[in-house]
């Protein structure tokens, strides 16, 4: 686009004078090129801020794997990192073996969803289904504020709150644990599974619900025998989304399993995950170093589980809208 | 038997009923609670330590003693900056979605990239933040580093709520706009985007909770433990609220418990009333909306 015409565009009064109704007869055939030429302008800016999306996971994934490259590339035993439970990064004989942040991980994650995901559906499932008019708007304001306290507050609750409660409960010396972790992330990653969860119900047409209900059904029997089955798709979408949260979750679980490379026994073993590990030791590393680079092969790693869950569960709603 | 009479069937089934509602409202409740336990006891811990000088002093002796003000402060800057920065293209990517796209495998793509960039880890935005803001661009660690990881990680919130209220708006609006000779842009310029506008600053403020209460992203971007002036542009490094409470209750010894009780709440305070604000004006809305 010439000079010419950007300036024009700015100064084009026509634009203002308008209030959209649009280029007027009898204007010059110069006003109303300088009138397409800014459309033209705003929408090329539109269109970039509409791929805005598209770049930057695209810039994420580069960024991470351009510091991790040179190591990933030269001389690390991905097998080895996968495989042993060796983390000794600050070693003079350094060890990468991340299995145990992976089962760290793993566990709390695992825990966390047999949690949430009764929980989740079941409020999902009540808020949709069995309340209505204020109860329901109630609901699901108190499941926001849910969504909203931020990680950093869990992970303080953790530590202040739940740690001397675990510790009384199941008469064990540290209350710092898989599930101290994994209560905080099942609270967590509720809101998320009760509000895609509501939404997948919600998308279930009404004539269904008629239907049953003309031939008799009670509300519970509409909802087990047709509405969950309808559902299925959306609902597992919900779930998928909610491991996705507790997989990639951190300040939480850093602050409330422990801290210790371990592969857990019991909930009550302390663990350290695959995010916690890179957020308490990112800090200590000397930039470009191999320690400093396995961190960003740890964060491409988890940016691949995530993306292929988040990848697995937008599939799943589309299938189900489409049907 | 009579015909009303009821069988045991039904009154099997209805019983099954009862104990459904009964289980489904237990799960509900049992969410709930843990809500108002916490806040209750943030508030029952916390509030002895609110004071106009605990909000408005600095931290001192190592951070045992004084306020929180620097963090107020920087956390202003952080949501200010990083709002200046998703806002905008946040709006305008909705404003392409809504108005612009159709229904292409192209469009499936963005919101693709739209789900994943919400479903990053807030690890992995910190480490892309270090790899792109503070490395390659050579912000280092300043406000503006973290600001702009807070803002990319924020914007599908403003994203996916901008889109909503869009798409709110009716049809017929804009056929009525282009049949009296308007452009698209105009259309959305004078029509689409003041009928939506409500909706826009419910994304907007929802963004400005979340980027409060973000601490990974900005541990290694810009936020500091301690920096002992206020920060003075966007290249300055800061401390923060969340990163604040953070500090305190796991990097420094002998912190008297109600500092660090007073500095979380203040923390979920902001963020619960940041968002009853949102709540607020969504009801408000779906009041007045009158298609």
């Amino acid at each position: 686009m010439s000079r010419e015409e950007v300036e024009g565009a700015g100064a084009n009064p026509g634009a203002e004078l308008g209030t959209g109704l649009g280029p007027r007869l009898g204007r010059s055939p110069a006003r109303q090129r300088l009138h397409r030429a800014k459309e033209l302008l705003i929408e090329t800016v539109i269109r970039v801020c509409g791929v805005s999306a598209v770049i930057f996971v695209f810039g994420i994934f580069y960024f991470v794997f351009r510091e991790a490259a040179p190591l990933l590339f030269g001389g690390l035993d991905l097998g080895e990192l996968l495989t042993s439970g060796e983390w000794y990064p600050d070693s003079d004989n350094p060890r990468y073996g991340a299995f145990a942040l992976i089962a760290g991980t793993l566990a709390v994650t695992l825990l966390a969803m047999l949690i949430a995901v009764p929980l989740g559906l079941g409020a999902a499932i009540f808020v949709s289904e069995f309340s209505r008019g204020r109860t329901r708007e109630i609901l699901k304001i108190v499941i926001e504020l849910l969504a909203a306290i931020p990680s950093v507050v869990w992970g303080f609750i953790g530590l202040v709150i739940m740690n001397p409660l675990i510790i009384d409960l199941f008469d064990t010396p540290v209350g710092l644990n898989v599930l101290n972790g994994a209560i905080l992330l099942a609270l967590m990653s509720v809101p998320i599974i009760v509000s895609i969860g509501e939404d997948a119900l919600k998308a279930v047409p009404d004539t269904y619900r008629e239907a049953a209900e003309a031939m008799g059904a009670t509300r519970w029997q509409v909802t087990w025998r047709v509405l969950l089955p309808a559902a299925r798709n959306g609902l597992l979408a919900a779930v998928l989304l909610g491991v996705g949260r507790a997989v990639g979750e951190t300040m939480a679980v850093l602050m409330a399993t422990g801290h210790s490379v371990n592969v857990p026994d019991s909930p009550l073993d302390s663990v350290r995950t695959i995010t916690a590990t890179i957020a308490s030791e990112l800090g200590e590393t000397a930039q470009g170093s191999d320690h400093y680079r396995v961190l960003f092969v740890l964060g491409s790693l988890l940016f691949l589980i995530t993306f292929l869950v988040n990848l697995t569960a937008d599939l799943v709603i589309r299938g189900f809208k489409r049907r | 038997m009579g015909v009303f009479a009821t069988s045991a069937t039904a009154r099997r089934r209805h019983r099954t009923q009862k104990l459904a509602f009964v289980v489904l409202l237990g799960v509900t409740v049992l969410l709930i609670l843990p809500v108002l336990a916490i806040l209750g006891m943030l508030v029952y811990r916390g509030a002895p330590a609110l004071s106009l000088e605990f909000l408005f002093s600095e931290p001192v002796r190592g951070m045992t003693a004084g306020g929180i003000w620097p963090a107020i402060v920087g956390t202003m800057w952080l949501v200010g900056v990083s709002l200046a920065i998703s806002a905008p293209i946040g709006v305008l990517a909705a404003v392409y979605l809504n108005e612009y796209a159709g229904d292409t495998w192209y469009t499936r793509v963005i919101h693709l990239a739209i789900v994943n960039l919400a479903g990053v880890p807030s690890i992995v935005h910190a480490l892309f933040g270090v790899g792109a803001f503070v490395l390659f661009f050579e912000f280092g660690t300043s406000i503006l580093s973290a600001s702009l990881t807070l803002a990319i990680m924020t914007l599908p919130v403003i994203i996916a709520s901008t889109k909503e209220s869009l798409s709110a708006v009716p049809m017929s609006f804009r056929e009525a706009c282009w049949n009296v000779g308007a452009t698209r842009w105009q259309t959305i310029r004078h029509v689409v985007l003041p009928n939506s506008i409500a909706g826009i600053l419910t994304g907007v403020i929802l963004q400005v909770s979340r980027a409060a209460g973000e601490t990974a992203p900005i541990i290694f971007t810009g936020a500091a433990v301690f920096v002992p002036f206020l920060p003075s542009s966007v290249n300055d490094q800061t401390m923060a609220l969340s990163m604040h409470l953070f500090t305190l209750s796991t990097q420094v010894q002998n912190v008297p418990q109600e500092i660090t009780y007073g500095t979380a709440l203040v923390l979920v305070g902001l963020v619960v009333l940041i968002n009853g604000v949102s709540i607020v004006i969504r009801s408000r809305i779906r009041r007045r909306r009158k298609w």
